[in-house]
Protein backbone atom coordinates (compact mmCIF):
# COMPACT_ATOMS: atom_id res chain seq x y z
CA UNK A 1 0.00 0.00 0.00
CA UNK A 2 1.21 3.28 -0.72
CA UNK A 3 2.09 5.52 2.26
CA UNK A 4 2.82 9.14 1.04
CA UNK A 5 4.04 12.19 3.27
CA UNK A 6 3.38 15.60 1.42
CA UNK A 7 5.90 18.59 2.72
CA UNK A 8 3.42 21.31 3.40
CA UNK A 9 4.05 24.64 1.83
CA UNK A 10 3.24 27.77 4.28
CA UNK A 11 4.31 31.71 5.00
CA UNK A 12 2.90 33.47 7.28
CA UNK A 13 0.89 30.93 9.55
CA UNK A 14 -1.09 30.51 6.76
CA UNK A 15 -0.97 27.15 4.37
CA UNK A 16 -0.85 27.15 0.58
CA UNK A 17 -3.25 26.01 -1.10
CA UNK A 18 -0.96 23.92 -3.19
CA UNK A 19 -0.90 21.68 -0.56
CA UNK A 20 -4.19 20.38 -1.03
CA UNK A 21 -3.42 20.40 -4.18
CA UNK A 22 -0.51 17.91 -3.53
CA UNK A 23 -3.61 15.47 -1.27
CA UNK A 24 -5.72 15.69 -4.56
CA UNK A 25 -2.68 13.67 -6.35
CA UNK A 26 -2.21 11.64 -3.43
CA UNK A 27 -5.59 10.47 -3.65
CA UNK A 28 -5.65 9.62 -6.96
CA UNK A 29 -3.32 6.88 -6.15
CA UNK A 30 -5.40 3.59 -5.06
CA UNK A 31 -6.04 2.89 -1.32
CA UNK A 32 -3.07 5.63 -0.49
CA UNK A 33 -2.49 6.94 3.05
CA UNK A 34 -1.33 10.71 3.46
CA UNK A 35 0.20 12.18 5.78
CA UNK A 36 1.15 15.95 5.78
CA UNK A 37 4.68 17.09 7.18
CA UNK A 38 5.09 20.89 8.71
CA UNK A 39 8.18 21.96 9.33
CA UNK A 40 7.96 25.62 11.03
CA UNK A 41 8.97 27.87 13.81
CA UNK A 42 5.38 27.92 15.01
CA UNK A 43 3.17 24.82 13.10
CA UNK A 44 0.39 25.45 15.16
CA UNK A 45 -1.91 27.21 12.52
CA UNK A 46 -0.41 25.44 9.46
CA UNK A 47 -1.04 22.15 10.94
CA UNK A 48 -4.46 22.76 11.71
CA UNK A 49 -4.98 23.49 8.71
CA UNK A 50 -3.72 20.62 6.60
CA UNK A 51 -5.74 18.60 9.21
CA UNK A 52 -8.68 20.34 8.02
CA UNK A 53 -8.27 18.35 4.28
CA UNK A 54 -10.07 15.68 2.92
CA UNK A 55 -8.42 12.45 3.25
CA UNK A 56 -5.58 13.45 5.47
CA UNK A 57 -4.55 10.79 8.19
CA UNK A 58 -1.71 12.79 10.71
CA UNK A 59 -0.22 15.81 10.08
CA UNK A 60 2.99 15.75 11.58
CA UNK A 61 4.88 18.68 12.82
CA UNK A 62 8.27 19.25 13.38
CA UNK A 63 8.83 22.75 15.07
CA UNK A 64 12.26 24.57 14.82
CA UNK A 65 13.34 28.47 15.02
CA UNK A 66 15.26 27.26 11.67
CA UNK A 67 12.77 27.05 10.20
CA UNK A 68 11.38 30.48 9.84
CA UNK A 69 12.07 30.51 6.49
CA UNK A 70 11.55 27.65 3.98
CA UNK A 71 15.15 27.33 2.61
CA UNK A 72 15.85 24.17 0.96
CA UNK A 73 18.65 23.72 3.03
CA UNK A 74 17.24 24.00 6.16
CA UNK A 75 14.29 21.83 5.25
CA UNK A 76 15.97 19.04 3.58
CA UNK A 77 17.11 17.04 6.42
CA UNK A 78 14.50 17.20 8.25
CA UNK A 79 12.34 16.19 5.50
CA UNK A 80 14.90 13.22 4.56
CA UNK A 81 14.84 12.29 7.91
CA UNK A 82 10.86 11.83 8.26
CA UNK A 83 10.69 10.26 5.29
CA UNK A 84 11.54 6.86 6.30
CA UNK A 85 8.69 4.13 5.93
CA UNK A 86 6.73 6.49 3.50
CA UNK A 87 6.41 4.59 -0.26
CA UNK A 88 6.16 8.46 -1.99
CA UNK A 89 7.36 12.34 -0.87
CA UNK A 90 5.31 14.80 -2.46
CA UNK A 91 5.37 18.43 -2.86
CA UNK A 92 4.11 20.92 -4.61
CA UNK A 93 5.43 22.20 -8.45
CA UNK A 94 5.72 25.84 -6.64
CA UNK A 95 9.33 27.39 -6.52
CA UNK A 96 9.29 26.19 -3.17
CA UNK A 97 8.99 22.83 -3.99
CA UNK A 98 11.05 22.91 -7.11
CA UNK A 99 13.55 24.16 -4.73
CA UNK A 100 13.42 21.57 -2.24
CA UNK A 101 12.09 18.05 -3.61
CA UNK A 102 15.08 17.52 -5.77
CA UNK A 103 17.36 18.05 -2.79
CA UNK A 104 15.59 15.27 -0.88
CA UNK A 105 15.76 13.24 -3.70
CA UNK A 106 19.16 13.59 -4.17
CA UNK A 107 19.73 13.10 -0.43
CA UNK A 108 18.02 10.22 -0.71
CA UNK A 109 19.93 8.98 -3.62
CA UNK A 110 16.95 8.60 -5.92
CA UNK A 111 14.91 10.49 -8.66
CA UNK A 112 12.31 12.83 -8.81
CA UNK A 113 9.13 13.17 -11.06
CA UNK A 114 8.61 16.65 -11.72
CA UNK A 115 5.51 18.22 -12.10
CA UNK A 116 2.77 15.17 -12.20
CA UNK A 117 -0.26 16.14 -14.31
CA UNK A 118 -1.38 12.77 -13.71
CA UNK A 119 -1.50 9.19 -11.73
CA UNK A 120 -1.48 6.36 -13.99
CA UNK A 121 -0.73 4.12 -10.86
CA UNK A 122 1.54 3.83 -7.72
CA UNK A 123 4.37 4.14 -9.59
CA UNK A 124 3.28 5.57 -13.22
CA UNK A 125 2.63 9.05 -13.98
CA UNK A 126 2.31 11.92 -17.01
CA UNK A 127 4.08 15.19 -16.87
CA UNK A 128 5.21 17.75 -19.65
CA UNK A 129 7.82 18.15 -21.24
CA UNK A 130 9.23 20.37 -23.92
CA UNK A 131 7.36 23.23 -22.16
CA UNK A 132 4.27 21.21 -22.79
CA UNK A 133 4.40 20.10 -26.36
CA UNK A 134 4.86 16.38 -25.09
CA UNK A 135 3.47 14.74 -22.74
CA UNK A 136 5.75 11.88 -21.52
CA UNK A 137 4.17 8.77 -19.09
CA UNK A 138 6.94 8.08 -16.80
CA UNK A 139 7.41 5.02 -14.58
CA UNK A 140 9.34 4.89 -11.64
CA UNK A 141 10.62 1.89 -9.36
CA UNK A 142 8.48 0.41 -6.85
CA UNK A 143 11.49 -0.82 -4.65
CA UNK A 144 12.54 3.02 -3.79
CA UNK A 145 11.07 6.17 -2.45
CA UNK A 146 8.83 8.22 -5.08
CA UNK A 147 10.38 11.90 -4.72
CA UNK A 148 7.74 13.97 -6.96
CA UNK A 149 6.60 17.30 -7.53
CA UNK A 150 2.85 17.82 -8.26
CA UNK A 151 1.69 20.19 -11.23
CA UNK A 152 -0.83 22.30 -9.06
CA UNK A 153 -2.65 23.32 -12.01
CA UNK A 154 -3.72 19.70 -13.59
CA UNK A 155 -4.92 19.32 -9.92
CA UNK A 156 -8.29 20.62 -7.58
CA UNK A 157 -7.53 21.33 -4.50
CA UNK A 158 -8.91 18.50 -1.82
CA UNK A 159 -11.96 19.73 0.53
CA UNK A 160 -11.81 20.80 3.56
CA UNK A 161 -13.97 18.62 5.93
CA UNK A 162 -11.01 16.36 7.42
CA UNK A 163 -10.13 15.97 11.05
CA UNK A 164 -6.83 14.45 11.00
CA UNK A 165 -4.78 13.86 14.19
CA UNK A 166 -1.83 16.31 14.93
CA UNK A 167 1.08 14.71 16.17
CA UNK A 168 4.50 16.25 17.33
CA UNK A 169 7.56 14.53 15.10
CA UNK A 170 9.90 14.95 17.49
CA UNK A 171 13.15 17.38 16.57
CA UNK A 172 14.59 18.97 13.57
CA UNK A 173 17.75 17.28 11.92
CA UNK A 174 20.92 19.66 11.90
CA UNK A 175 20.14 22.50 9.60
CA UNK A 176 23.49 23.85 8.03
CA UNK A 177 24.62 27.19 8.88
CA UNK A 178 26.22 28.01 5.02
CA UNK A 179 22.71 29.53 4.07
CA UNK A 180 21.09 32.76 5.42
CA UNK A 181 18.07 33.96 4.75
CA UNK A 182 17.90 37.88 4.30
CA UNK A 183 14.65 39.10 3.40
CA UNK A 184 11.48 38.96 0.30
CA UNK A 185 10.79 41.82 -1.33
CA UNK A 186 7.06 41.09 -2.23
CA UNK A 187 5.07 42.76 -5.17
CA UNK A 188 1.78 40.93 -3.84
CA UNK A 189 -0.96 43.32 -2.61
CA UNK A 190 -4.77 42.65 -1.63
CA UNK A 191 -5.93 41.60 -4.77
CA UNK A 192 -6.21 37.71 -5.00
CA UNK A 193 -3.06 35.71 -5.08
CA UNK A 194 -2.58 34.66 -9.00
CA UNK A 195 -2.12 30.86 -8.34
CA UNK A 196 -5.67 30.33 -6.65
CA UNK A 197 -7.71 33.71 -8.11
CA UNK A 198 -11.25 32.16 -9.91
CA UNK A 199 -10.48 35.11 -12.08
CA UNK A 200 -7.09 36.43 -13.68
CA UNK A 201 -6.99 39.49 -15.59
CA UNK A 202 -3.27 39.67 -17.77
CA UNK A 203 -1.54 42.12 -19.56
CA UNK A 204 0.90 41.81 -22.15
CA UNK A 205 4.07 44.19 -23.68
CA UNK A 206 1.44 45.93 -25.58
CA UNK A 207 0.70 47.56 -22.22
CA UNK A 208 3.55 50.01 -23.43
CA UNK A 209 4.51 50.97 -20.16
CA UNK A 210 4.24 50.16 -16.30
CA UNK A 211 2.27 53.35 -16.25
CA UNK A 212 0.00 52.18 -18.64
CA UNK A 213 -0.23 48.67 -16.77
CA UNK A 214 -2.54 50.48 -14.21
CA UNK A 215 -5.43 49.95 -16.45
CA UNK A 216 -5.17 46.43 -16.08
CA UNK A 217 -4.62 46.50 -12.10
CA UNK A 218 -7.97 48.97 -12.17
CA UNK A 219 -9.86 46.02 -14.43
CA UNK A 220 -8.51 43.48 -11.98
CA UNK A 221 -10.04 45.49 -9.29
CA UNK A 222 -13.23 45.58 -10.37
CA UNK A 223 -13.94 42.32 -11.89
CA UNK A 224 -12.27 41.27 -7.94
CA UNK A 225 -9.65 39.25 -10.47
CA UNK A 226 -5.73 38.46 -9.63
CA UNK A 227 -3.28 40.37 -11.82
CA UNK A 228 -1.04 38.42 -13.88
CA UNK A 229 1.97 39.48 -17.09
CA UNK A 230 3.13 37.61 -19.96
CA UNK A 231 7.20 37.54 -19.50
CA UNK A 232 7.46 40.23 -22.76
CA UNK A 233 5.80 42.85 -19.94
CA UNK A 234 7.75 41.54 -16.70
CA UNK A 235 11.27 41.31 -18.72
CA UNK A 236 9.87 45.05 -20.25
CA UNK A 237 9.59 46.16 -16.70
CA UNK A 238 5.99 46.76 -16.90
CA UNK A 239 5.08 44.38 -13.85
CA UNK A 240 6.92 42.45 -11.47
CA UNK A 241 8.39 38.94 -11.65
CA UNK A 242 5.89 37.24 -9.03
CA UNK A 243 3.26 38.12 -12.07
CA UNK A 244 4.79 35.97 -14.43
CA UNK A 245 2.19 33.99 -15.90
CA UNK A 246 3.88 30.94 -18.07
CA UNK A 247 6.53 28.03 -18.32
CA UNK A 248 9.03 29.70 -16.26
CA UNK A 249 6.59 31.94 -14.56
CA UNK A 250 3.29 31.02 -12.91
CA UNK A 251 1.11 28.06 -14.35
CA UNK A 252 -2.27 28.53 -13.55
CA UNK A 253 -5.80 27.79 -14.15
CA UNK A 254 -8.31 30.26 -13.11
CA UNK A 255 -11.98 29.59 -13.81
CA UNK A 256 -11.64 32.60 -16.53
CA UNK A 257 -8.35 34.04 -17.68
CA UNK A 258 -8.51 37.53 -20.40
CA UNK A 259 -5.46 38.31 -21.85
CA UNK A 260 -5.12 41.96 -23.10
CA UNK A 261 -2.14 42.80 -25.79
CA UNK A 262 -0.22 39.20 -25.06
CA UNK A 263 0.33 37.58 -28.28
CA UNK A 264 0.54 33.91 -27.12
CA UNK A 265 4.31 32.75 -27.07
CA UNK A 266 3.85 28.71 -26.44
CA UNK A 267 5.66 29.53 -23.06
CA UNK A 268 2.79 31.99 -22.16
CA UNK A 269 0.07 29.01 -23.27
CA UNK A 270 1.77 26.32 -21.27
CA UNK A 271 0.63 28.68 -18.16
CA UNK A 272 -2.68 28.93 -18.57
CA UNK A 273 -3.62 26.32 -20.55
CA UNK A 274 -5.37 24.65 -17.29
CA UNK A 275 -7.77 27.90 -17.11
CA UNK A 276 -11.58 27.39 -17.58
CA UNK A 277 -12.20 30.36 -20.13
CA UNK A 278 -9.54 32.13 -21.90
CA UNK A 279 -10.39 35.63 -23.41
CA UNK A 280 -7.79 36.92 -26.15
CA UNK A 281 -8.33 40.86 -26.57
CA UNK A 282 -5.30 41.38 -29.37
CA UNK A 283 -5.13 43.99 -31.90
CA UNK A 284 -3.30 41.17 -33.98
CA UNK A 285 -5.92 38.78 -35.59
CA UNK A 286 -2.92 36.82 -36.48
CA UNK A 287 -1.53 36.33 -32.84
CA UNK A 288 -0.93 32.73 -31.57
CA UNK A 289 -3.49 33.32 -28.51
CA UNK A 290 -6.60 33.74 -30.27
CA UNK A 291 -5.84 29.53 -31.33
CA UNK A 292 -6.11 28.73 -27.87
CA UNK A 293 -8.65 31.14 -26.62
CA UNK A 294 -12.30 30.16 -25.70
CA UNK A 295 -13.21 34.18 -27.15
CA UNK A 296 -11.37 36.29 -29.00
CA UNK A 297 -12.04 40.03 -29.88
CA UNK A 298 -9.45 41.08 -32.30
CA UNK A 299 -9.36 45.76 -30.86
CA UNK A 300 -6.96 47.60 -29.51
CA UNK A 301 -7.21 46.97 -25.44
CA UNK A 302 -6.44 50.73 -24.86
CA UNK A 303 -10.40 51.06 -26.37
CA UNK A 304 -11.57 48.04 -24.59
CA UNK A 305 -10.05 48.21 -21.12
CA UNK A 306 -11.87 51.40 -20.44
CA UNK A 307 -15.25 50.15 -22.05
CA UNK A 308 -15.23 46.84 -20.12
CA UNK A 309 -14.44 48.29 -17.03
CA UNK A 310 -17.27 51.30 -17.78
CA UNK A 311 -19.77 48.09 -18.59
CA UNK A 312 -18.69 46.04 -15.48
CA UNK A 313 -18.68 49.42 -13.00
CA UNK A 314 -21.84 50.82 -13.86
CA UNK B 1 37.88 31.19 -7.88
CA UNK B 2 37.16 28.65 -10.48
CA UNK B 3 33.58 29.05 -11.86
CA UNK B 4 32.00 26.11 -13.43
CA UNK B 5 29.00 26.20 -15.64
CA UNK B 6 26.97 23.36 -17.14
CA UNK B 7 25.73 23.86 -21.03
CA UNK B 8 23.19 21.45 -22.21
CA UNK B 9 22.94 20.54 -25.65
CA UNK B 10 19.10 20.45 -26.44
CA UNK B 11 16.38 21.34 -28.87
CA UNK B 12 16.89 25.09 -29.99
CA UNK B 13 13.82 27.26 -28.33
CA UNK B 14 12.65 27.93 -31.60
CA UNK B 15 11.62 24.66 -32.20
CA UNK B 16 8.26 23.73 -32.04
CA UNK B 17 8.85 19.76 -30.68
CA UNK B 18 6.12 17.30 -32.27
CA UNK B 19 5.62 13.87 -30.67
CA UNK B 20 6.79 10.83 -33.17
CA UNK B 21 3.61 9.23 -34.58
CA UNK B 22 3.99 6.02 -33.30
CA UNK B 23 4.59 7.66 -29.37
CA UNK B 24 8.25 6.14 -28.78
CA UNK B 25 9.40 9.56 -28.76
CA UNK B 26 9.59 13.56 -29.67
CA UNK B 27 11.10 13.86 -33.46
CA UNK B 28 14.36 15.45 -32.84
CA UNK B 29 16.22 14.45 -36.16
CA UNK B 30 17.61 16.92 -37.53
CA UNK B 31 16.46 20.06 -35.60
CA UNK B 32 18.85 22.48 -34.72
CA UNK B 33 20.11 22.03 -31.24
CA UNK B 34 22.02 24.65 -29.29
CA UNK B 35 22.87 25.36 -25.95
CA UNK B 36 20.05 25.41 -23.09
CA UNK B 37 19.03 29.02 -22.82
CA UNK B 38 18.81 29.04 -19.07
CA UNK B 39 22.60 27.31 -19.57
CA UNK B 40 23.52 30.45 -21.32
CA UNK B 41 22.70 32.85 -18.96
CA UNK B 42 24.72 30.82 -16.47
CA UNK B 43 27.72 31.54 -18.19
CA UNK B 44 26.85 35.17 -19.63
CA UNK B 45 26.59 35.59 -15.71
CA UNK B 46 30.28 33.71 -15.22
CA UNK B 47 32.01 35.75 -17.91
CA UNK B 48 31.00 38.67 -16.01
CA UNK B 49 32.35 37.71 -12.52
CA UNK B 50 35.62 36.50 -13.97
CA UNK B 51 35.72 40.23 -16.10
CA UNK B 52 34.95 41.71 -13.04
CA UNK B 53 37.65 40.26 -11.20
CA UNK B 54 35.63 37.84 -8.75
CA UNK B 55 36.95 34.98 -10.63
CA UNK B 56 39.83 33.74 -12.44
CA UNK B 57 38.86 31.25 -14.55
CA UNK B 58 35.50 30.01 -16.17
CA UNK B 59 35.30 26.05 -17.20
CA UNK B 60 32.50 24.92 -19.42
CA UNK B 61 30.69 21.29 -18.44
CA UNK B 62 28.41 19.17 -21.03
CA UNK B 63 27.72 15.96 -20.53
CA UNK B 64 26.28 14.34 -23.71
CA UNK B 65 27.18 13.00 -27.09
CA UNK B 66 30.23 13.86 -28.63
CA UNK B 67 28.20 16.55 -30.83
CA UNK B 68 27.73 18.39 -27.73
CA UNK B 69 31.11 19.41 -27.97
CA UNK B 70 29.28 22.08 -30.34
CA UNK B 71 27.73 23.69 -27.45
CA UNK B 72 31.04 23.66 -25.61
CA UNK B 73 32.89 25.64 -28.64
CA UNK B 74 29.78 28.17 -28.46
CA UNK B 75 30.93 28.12 -25.09
CA UNK B 76 34.37 28.59 -25.49
CA UNK B 77 33.67 31.26 -28.06
CA UNK B 78 31.28 33.57 -25.86
CA UNK B 79 34.57 33.19 -23.44
CA UNK B 80 35.00 30.38 -21.45
CA UNK B 81 38.63 29.27 -20.46
CA UNK B 82 38.35 25.39 -21.34
CA UNK B 83 35.78 22.85 -21.78
CA UNK B 84 35.19 19.55 -20.73
CA UNK B 85 32.91 17.02 -22.45
CA UNK B 86 31.25 14.07 -20.25
CA UNK B 87 30.94 11.77 -23.27
CA UNK B 88 27.44 9.31 -23.40
CA UNK B 89 25.68 8.94 -26.05
CA UNK B 90 23.04 7.62 -23.60
CA UNK B 91 20.28 10.58 -22.54
CA UNK B 92 20.92 10.93 -18.66
CA UNK B 93 18.69 11.95 -16.10
CA UNK B 94 19.27 14.88 -13.51
CA UNK B 95 20.56 12.31 -10.50
CA UNK B 96 23.43 10.70 -13.23
CA UNK B 97 23.88 14.66 -14.20
CA UNK B 98 24.57 15.98 -10.61
CA UNK B 99 26.68 12.62 -9.43
CA UNK B 100 28.97 13.44 -12.96
CA UNK B 101 29.32 17.14 -12.34
CA UNK B 102 30.19 16.44 -8.41
CA UNK B 103 32.75 14.19 -9.78
CA UNK B 104 34.37 17.39 -11.85
CA UNK B 105 34.03 19.29 -8.73
CA UNK B 106 36.00 17.44 -6.55
CA UNK B 107 38.24 17.13 -9.07
CA UNK B 108 38.57 21.35 -10.25
CA UNK B 109 37.45 22.51 -6.50
CA UNK B 110 35.12 26.05 -8.21
CA UNK B 111 34.03 28.35 -5.60
CA UNK B 112 30.96 28.20 -7.83
CA UNK B 113 28.95 25.86 -9.96
CA UNK B 114 26.59 28.16 -12.28
CA UNK B 115 23.51 26.00 -13.37
CA UNK B 116 20.37 26.82 -15.65
CA UNK B 117 17.69 26.41 -13.77
CA UNK B 118 15.74 23.87 -15.78
CA UNK B 119 16.87 22.03 -19.26
CA UNK B 120 13.60 23.16 -22.23
CA UNK B 121 13.67 19.34 -22.88
CA UNK B 122 13.24 17.52 -19.92
CA UNK B 123 12.13 20.63 -17.91
CA UNK B 124 12.93 18.40 -14.63
CA UNK B 125 14.70 21.74 -12.71
CA UNK B 126 16.51 18.97 -10.52
CA UNK B 127 20.37 19.49 -11.52
CA UNK B 128 21.45 22.08 -9.80
CA UNK B 129 19.43 21.39 -6.32
CA UNK B 130 20.67 17.52 -6.55
CA UNK B 131 24.16 18.61 -7.02
CA UNK B 132 24.24 20.62 -3.66
CA UNK B 133 22.62 18.45 -1.93
CA UNK B 134 25.37 15.68 -2.66
CA UNK B 135 27.83 18.15 -2.64
CA UNK B 136 26.51 18.83 0.68
CA UNK B 137 26.80 22.97 -0.29
CA UNK B 138 24.17 25.94 -0.29
CA UNK B 139 21.89 26.04 -3.25
CA UNK B 140 20.65 29.55 -4.22
CA UNK B 141 18.07 28.69 -7.25
CA UNK B 142 16.28 30.39 -10.05
CA UNK B 143 18.87 33.70 -9.56
CA UNK B 144 18.02 36.67 -11.06
CA UNK B 145 20.58 38.88 -8.94
CA UNK B 146 23.91 37.44 -8.25
CA UNK B 147 26.75 39.52 -6.12
CA UNK B 148 30.06 38.17 -4.68
CA UNK B 149 31.85 39.37 -1.30
CA UNK B 150 34.92 37.35 -0.74
CA UNK B 151 33.69 33.74 0.62
CA UNK B 152 29.63 34.89 0.04
CA UNK B 153 27.29 35.32 -2.56
CA UNK B 154 23.92 37.01 -2.03
CA UNK B 155 21.93 36.27 -4.42
CA UNK B 156 18.24 37.90 -5.58
CA UNK B 157 15.92 34.76 -6.19
CA UNK B 158 12.86 35.21 -8.21
CA UNK B 159 9.63 32.98 -6.12
CA UNK B 160 6.30 32.87 -6.27
CA UNK B 161 5.54 35.43 -3.72
CA UNK B 162 8.25 37.99 -4.68
CA UNK B 163 11.97 38.33 -4.50
CA UNK B 164 14.04 36.32 -2.26
CA UNK B 165 17.26 37.53 -1.17
CA UNK B 166 19.98 34.81 0.02
CA UNK B 167 23.26 35.03 1.45
CA UNK B 168 25.48 31.76 1.04
CA UNK B 169 28.46 30.84 1.90
CA UNK B 170 31.05 29.43 -1.60
CA UNK B 171 31.19 26.97 -2.00
CA UNK B 172 27.80 27.00 -3.92
CA UNK B 173 25.79 26.38 -6.73
CA UNK B 174 23.61 28.99 -8.22
CA UNK B 175 20.57 28.43 -10.51
CA UNK B 176 19.99 31.03 -13.21
CA UNK B 177 16.51 32.53 -14.11
CA UNK B 178 15.89 34.27 -17.35
CA UNK B 179 16.18 37.77 -16.03
CA UNK B 180 19.64 37.49 -14.83
CA UNK B 181 21.57 38.91 -17.75
CA UNK B 182 21.15 38.94 -21.34
CA UNK B 183 23.81 36.58 -22.89
CA UNK B 184 26.12 38.31 -25.83
CA UNK B 185 26.82 37.39 -28.93
CA UNK B 186 29.47 35.39 -30.28
CA UNK B 187 31.76 37.23 -32.81
CA UNK B 188 33.40 35.15 -35.67
CA UNK B 189 37.43 36.53 -34.05
CA UNK B 190 36.11 35.17 -30.74
CA UNK B 191 34.86 31.34 -32.75
CA UNK B 192 38.67 31.77 -34.18
CA UNK B 193 40.20 32.24 -30.92
CA UNK B 194 38.50 30.15 -29.30
CA UNK B 195 39.58 27.09 -31.64
CA UNK B 196 43.33 27.02 -29.42
CA UNK B 197 41.30 26.96 -25.83
CA UNK B 198 41.62 23.38 -24.24
CA UNK B 199 38.61 20.98 -24.60
CA UNK B 200 38.90 18.04 -22.52
CA UNK B 201 36.81 14.77 -23.20
CA UNK B 202 35.96 12.30 -20.76
CA UNK B 203 34.12 9.17 -20.87
CA UNK B 204 31.21 9.34 -18.70
CA UNK B 205 31.77 5.02 -17.84
CA UNK B 206 35.27 6.16 -16.91
CA UNK B 207 34.40 8.62 -13.79
CA UNK B 208 33.06 5.65 -11.69
CA UNK B 209 29.58 7.46 -11.05
CA UNK B 210 26.59 5.36 -10.37
CA UNK B 211 24.22 5.45 -12.51
CA UNK B 212 20.56 7.70 -11.16
CA UNK B 213 18.80 7.25 -14.20
CA UNK B 214 16.05 5.64 -12.39
CA UNK B 215 12.65 6.68 -13.80
CA UNK B 216 11.22 4.79 -16.98
CA UNK B 217 9.71 6.97 -19.74
CA UNK B 218 7.40 4.69 -21.41
CA UNK B 219 5.74 6.79 -23.95
CA UNK B 220 4.86 10.18 -25.14
CA UNK B 221 1.56 11.71 -26.85
CA UNK B 222 0.84 15.34 -27.57
CA UNK B 223 -0.64 17.52 -25.31
CA UNK B 224 -4.70 18.14 -25.46
CA UNK B 225 -5.51 20.77 -27.89
CA UNK B 226 -8.16 23.28 -26.46
CA UNK B 227 -11.12 23.78 -29.22
CA UNK B 228 -11.09 26.78 -30.86
CA UNK B 229 -13.50 28.67 -29.91
CA UNK B 230 -15.46 31.82 -30.72
CA UNK B 231 -14.65 35.70 -31.88
CA UNK B 232 -16.40 38.43 -31.01
CA UNK B 233 -17.16 41.64 -33.12
CA UNK B 234 -16.96 44.00 -29.93
CA UNK B 235 -16.92 44.83 -25.95
CA UNK B 236 -21.17 44.18 -25.10
CA UNK B 237 -20.88 41.37 -27.36
CA UNK B 238 -17.93 39.80 -25.27
CA UNK B 239 -19.55 40.46 -22.07
CA UNK B 240 -22.95 38.64 -23.22
CA UNK B 241 -20.68 35.73 -23.73
CA UNK B 242 -19.07 35.69 -20.85
CA UNK B 243 -22.78 36.04 -19.13
CA UNK B 244 -23.86 33.17 -21.15
CA UNK B 245 -20.80 31.05 -19.25
CA UNK B 246 -21.73 31.78 -16.29
CA UNK B 247 -18.45 34.41 -15.70
CA UNK B 248 -19.68 37.22 -14.70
Amino acid sequence: MSKILIIAEHAAGKLNPSTAKCVSCARAIDGASIDILVLADDPTAVAQAAAAIDGVSRVLTVADAGFAQPTAAAFAPTVVAQAAGYSHVFGPSTTFGKDLMPRVAALLGVSQVSDIMAVDGAHRYKRPIYAGNAIASVEAPSDQTVVATVRTASFQAAGNGGSAAIESAGGAAEIPGHTRFVGLESGSSDRPDLQTAARVVSGGRALGSAENFQIIYDLADTMKAGVGASRAAVDAGYAPNDMQVGQTGKIIAPDLYMAFGISGAIQHLTGIKDAGTIVAINKDPEAPIFEVADIGLVADLFNVVPELQAALKG
Amino acid sequence: MKILVGLKRVVDYTVRVQVKPDGSGVATDGVKMSINPFDEIALEEALRLREAGKAEEVIVVSIGPQQAMQQLDSGLAMGANRGILVKTDQPIQPLTAARVLLKLVEKEQPGLVLLGKQAIDDDCNQTPQMLAALWGRPQATFASKIALDGEVATVTREVDAGLETLSVDLPAVVSTDLRLNTPRFIKLPDIMKAKSKPREVLELASLGVESGDHLRYTGYEPPAKRSKGVMVADVPALIEALKAKGLL
